[in-house]
């Protein structure tokens, strides 16, 4: 089937220890239109992406979502991996967990994690990712505004920053 | 039975395990992601979560057994069965996980006991009753009808 280059399906590369939820994931994603690949730790990340290659990768990855809590390599360690990655520091990453610790949603945040979502994800999650996948592939230009601040509302939405200009 | 009285029989058995707090949206959200490309995916998970807290529950019983109990292994096993019955909408089991996090932080062993059966009983409730909803299904595909939404 021949596709023209703007119709390409968004791939997103989602990682989760639990194959209950590795499911889940990936049916919403693939609700959503979006091509998946699900592997069951950070490290196995780290192989799809080629980044133990001396970053050499075959594959485009658009958007990585993690599951915090996993054995050996956290998804807050995949993030900080991710980031510190010149080949693929610009892939936002979303992070997922079940546990609404207000202090680890703002960590991840700080430190490049474009969502943080509660678990069970739902659809209307997932819904907020598209913005991010179509921001990176219209921008030319990486020059990222993130607005912080401290709260974080009991239910579902990310917390919001302040002002802090990232060069 | 006829097809419109098995299909009134399901959405009223549906609809009482909503209310009786054996299922949250969460299933919900399950029965929605099923369509004709997956038409079997809330049978798949759900027995994905019969699996996996068969296991866990097997895991917990021997922990507790131990001489020295290992509280942090019990909570890690708690917090994959909280994290599975969230993940399907099975809050009465998801609420006794709760509970019963908090009995290992305290290192309470007869807390973590009472709640072991107490996860036990509804995890069993559950699936009787998840299996008896599946069963209703069944029955109405098998007769012809579509399952009511």
């Amino acid at each position: 089937m021949v596709m023209a280059a703007s119709e390409t399906k968004f791939h997103v590369l989602a990682v989760d220890d639990t194959l209950i939820d590795r499911k889940l994931i990936e049916k919403l994603l693939k609700t959503s239109s979006y091509q998946v690949t699900a592997v069951d730790s950070g490290t196995k990340a780290l192989e799809f992406l080629g980044l133990n290659n001396n970053d050499h990768h075959d594959v485009e990855v658009n958007l990585i979502i993690t599951d915090y809590c996993m054995p050996g390599m956290t998804g807050y360690d995949l993030l900080r991996k991710i980031k510190e990655s010149s080949s693929f520091k610009d892939i936002p990453v979303v992070i997922m967990s079940s546990d609404n610790i207000p202090s680890r949603i703002n960590r991840c945040l700080e430190d490049g994690a474009e969502e943080f979502f509660l678990k069970p994800v739902q659809l209307s999650d997932v819904n907020k990712l598209r913005p991010h996948l179509m921001k990176r592939r219209t921008q030319t230009n990486v020059n990222k505004r993130k607005a912080m601040d401290e709260i974080v509302s009991p239910d579902r939405t990310r917390a919001r920053y302040n002002e802090l200009e990232v060069k | 039975m006829d097809l419109v009285q098995l299909q009134r029989q399901f959405v009223d058995y549906r609809t009482s395990l909503y209310h009786e707090g054996f299922l949250d949206e969460q299933f919900t959200q399950l029965q929605e992601l099923q369509d004709e490309n997956n038409p079997d995916f809330v049978v798949e998970v759900v027995s994905l979560f019969f699996e996996d807290s068969e296991r866990l529950l097997n895991e917990l019983a021997r922990a507790l057994e131990q001489q020295s109990i290992d509280y942090k292994r019990i909570d890690a096993h708690v917090h994959q069965l909280k994290g599975s019955s969230s993940s399907i909408g099975a809050q009465r089991v998801q609420k006794v996980c709760i509970a019963f996090r908090n009995y290992c932080e305290e290192q309470n062993v007869e807390g973590c006991l009472k709640c072991l059966q107490q996860v036990r009983h509804e995890y069993s409730l559950v699936k009787t009753k998840l299996e008896s909803l599946f069963q209703l299904e069944q029955q109405i595909l098998t007769a012809g009808g579509s399952i009511p939404m």
